[in-house]
């Protein structure tokens, strides 16, 4: 069963750069939730605090960000976690990808299987190298088959590809792109400006 | 209570559909367009580069949606429901101006080869490969008229590989992009013939519209400034001033009824309500596109037609095609990207016909803008698609990136077709469309070279790295799509006569895509649009003789 897990130190010899905290602190903030209390608690407390995921629990969340960042890794600019991709993952499984929410559920708690058998441990307890391997064996196939039922590896592996993609690079009103990170990334002005009106 | 009965009936306000009803109430007839969709603008979905009509991976912004699911069938036995945003759907916009509200507005004239296909080459063996009952003589003076009522930029000494014309087009031709300065001069060197690529946009005010502001998003979006020209914009308003035409948004068509002399009397719909309804009429224009044409009739069953109207011989729903897009990918080492919209400036006419051993070609164009979600799709074989390197990439090559690419005219193949599903059904519980069938092997061969064409072309211009984009076996329509309702002379091998006219029903017609014999190495729509005047205009000379009724 895929459980909060605690965030990793850094990797050795990174210094924490502020995104690592970042990304830590959003972790820690969605593990937080889980232990939420019953609805009379949150009810005597008057205002309710909105879940942070609407789809995901805050574990699946912890490796999906984990995921995405690997994808879209944060460098000189932004990543995937800075910028909210997994955001856009989470509101579109509540709506226009409803139908992909039973390939997140199970892809990644296989996602997260694979790793504890692989490697003895959660994929976000890994070091950064170990990250990006098995990233490639699940993005080429390999990976056990006995796990790897519905979906195979290398559809969820796409599927999660294909969404960060959109996330990162999408218009931020669904989510992802928090401020057009990748637009200032690219050069492009943001938000697009209609009507330049210039010369061809 | 019953409708009031009109002269004739238009379903569908796309590029045919709003041309015919606008022909036909200005002559006077009084006249009923159904579209399924409603009226739409930019503002809904702004420069949005997840939900237009290009990347659709949140849904159409222009439609359809999720209520007009299709049964595509990968191959026999297996099958899915696909929703309207599904690569296998087919999908057309469903709007008041359907797909040219949102197109990338290239406006060509099919090349006079295209519409003599078996006499130049004989058809491959498996491919249902016919000539079109008109030529390209007959259909000029409606290109013509489509160029100057909807509104084409371009250069008529352009193309030298171009068919005759009577007339200039009414608008100067757009100047090329950074991107087209550099492929100008190296198709020079090549011994090419390059050309602006004519377009339905205003290169200057226009028809009481403004210029073309070069916005980035275009192809795939409507027009923040209406200096896109479609029907919508166009002759549809013009039908509307007429007085003469309503326009019922947001219906749906489900059925022609014919009587039992084989005359059809009018259309079964669902209002805006999904209230039933029956609108009765002297004639009837089937316009909704190669794939909804063809369903519309095959849902048309009746005594004499028990396998749908105009199918006596099986033709309705074959032959579907659409283009088997190729060309190829560049990487140059400075930056070409200047922002300037739409992006696609410059074509050559050099491969359309006669390449050597092969019975197709293509016009080659450069590309479109990629926004960035499409350009992450765009690699070199063997790079990464994620982590440090797709960013390094996406940074370095946004702005160096240019591809040529163009519509491979495709073979058509009998078995490539559009069915109604005995199953499923939409949200009205009318039959939905099944799609099944491939590619002739020849498009692919016929893609190999173009795309290396492109890739010599690019290479010239100063690319440092290309690689080639090349189409698969099976069939994937879209804006493009065609053949389903052929027409001919033998009515045994065909759906209707040369004027739209399907064979057996004196007054039910069709015009749109589906007519189209073969689909051209072109983007279709100005074809489409002077089907429209053509089909008109032999409506209204019956109409005046009185013959169809």
């Amino acid at each position: 069963m895929l459980r909060p897990v605690k965030q990793p130190p850094s990797s050795p010899g990174r210094p924490v750069s502020r995104r690592t905290v970042l990304k830590v602190g959003l972790v820690g903030l969605a593990g937080a939730a889980v232990g939420g209390g019953s609805t009379a608690l949150l009810g005597r407390l008057g205002r309710i605090a909105p879940p942070p995921w609407r789809f995901f629990t805050a574990a699946e969340a912890g490796l999906l960000i984990d995921i995405c960042e690997q994808l879209i890794p944060g460098d000189d600019t932004p990543g995937a976690t800075e910028t909210g991709t997994i955001h856009y993952i989470d509101r579109q499984l509540c709506g226009v990808f409803a139908r992909h929410q039973a390939t997140y559920r199970r892809g990644l708690e296989t996602f997260h299987q694979t790793c504890l058998r692989e490697h003895g441990q959660p994929f976000q307890a890994l070091p950064a190298d170990k990250k990006i391997a098995v990233l490639k064996a699940i993005e080429s196939g390999q990976a056990p088959q006995d796990l790897w039922v519905e979906p195979t590896p290398q559809a969820f592996f796409n599927l999660v590809l294909a969404h960060t993609m959109q996330g990162f690079y999408g218009s931020p009103r669904h989510g992802g792109n928090r401020d057009y990170a990748s637009y200032r990334m690219l050069g492009l002005d943001y938000p697009p400006i209609v009507g330049r009106n210039r010369e061809g | 209570m019953a409708l009031k009965h009109v002269n004739a009936i238009v379903v569908g306000a796309g590029a045919g559909g709003g041309i015919v009803a606008k022909e036909l109430s200005e002559a006077g007839l009084s006249v009923v367009l159904f579209e399924r969709g409603g009226w739409v603008s930019f503002e809904e979905h702004g420069q949005d580069e997840l939900r237009n009509q290009r990347t659709t991976v949140l849904g159409n912004a222009y439609g359809p949606d999720d209520r007009h699911p299709r049964v595509h069938e990968e191959s026999p036995g297996r099958w899915s429901i696909v929703p309207p945003n599904h690569w296998a759907y087919g999908n057309n916009a469903a709007c008041v101006g359907s797909g040219t509200v949102s197109y990338g507005a290239m406006a060509w004239r099919f090349h006079e080869t295209d519409f003599r296909m078996r006499s130049t080459y004989g058809a491959p063996e498996g491919s249902s490969l016919e000539d079109w009952p008109i030529s390209y003589a007959d259909l000029e003076p409606f290109y013509e008229k489509a160029e100057w009522e909807i509104g084409v930029a371009g250069d008529r000494n352009g193309n030298p590989f171009a068919g005759p014309r009577h007339r200039d087009y009414p608008m100067p031709a757009f100047p090329y992009n950074r991107e087209g300065r550099l492929l100008e001069a190296a198709a020079q060197r090549l011994g090419l013939h390059p050309f602006p690529i004519p377009m339905l946009r205003n290169s200057v005010p226009y028809a009481g519209r403004g210029a073309c502001v070069h916005n980035r998003a275009c192809c795939g979006y409507a027009c923040p400034i209406n200096a896109k020209n479609g029907t919508q914009n166009t002759v549809i308003p013009r039908a509307l001033a007429t007085g003469n035409c309503e326009l019922r948004t947001h219906t749906i068509v489900s059925e022609i009824v014919v009587d039992d002399h084989g005359v059809a009397r009018g259309v079964r719909y669902f209002d805006a309500e999904d209230r039933a309804q029956y609108q009765t009429a002297d004639l009837v224009v089937s316009c909704g596109g190669a794939i909804e044409s063809a369903r519309l009739l095959l849902n048309s069953k009746s005594r004499l037609f028990p396998d749908g109207a105009g199918n006596r011989h099986d033709w309705v729903g074959r032959n579907l095609q659409d283009h088997a897009y190729s060309g190829a990918h560049a990487l140059f080492e400075q930056e070409i990207y200047d922002d300037v919209g739409p992006g696609a400036t410059i074509a050559v006419g050099d491969f359309s016909h006669g390449n050597p051993g092969l019975r197709s070609g293509a016009v080659l164009c450069n590309e479109f803008i990629r926004p960035p979600y499409a350009f992450s799709g765009i690699r070199p074989p063997g790079a990464a698609r994620w982590g440090r390197e797709h960013k390094e990439f996406q940074r370095r090559f946004y702005k160096r990136c240019g591809g040529v690419h163009g519509p491979v005219q495709e073979m058509p193949m009998f078995a490539t077709r559009v069915q109604v599903d005995p199953v499923v059904k939409d949200h009205w519980g009318i039959p939905v469309v099944r799609l099944s069938g491939n590619r002739h092997p020849a498009d692919l061969e016929v893609g190999r070279f173009i795309a290396g064409k492109a890739e010599q072309w690019l290479k010239a211009a100063g690319a440092v790295r290309t690689w080639p984009a090349l189409p698969g076996l099976v069939q994937r329509s879209g804006q493009h799509q065609a053949g389903t309702c052929r027409m001919g002379n033998d009515p045994a091998i065909s759906v209707t006569n040369k004027h739209g006219q399907v064979h057996d029903i004196p007054n039910l017609f069709v015009a749109d895509g589906g007519l189209h014999v073969t689909n051209g190495g072109y983007n279709p729509v100005l074809t489409i649009m002077a089907l429209g005047y053509w089909v008109s205009h032999h409506i209204k000379a019956r109409w005046k003789e009185g013959r169809l009724t």
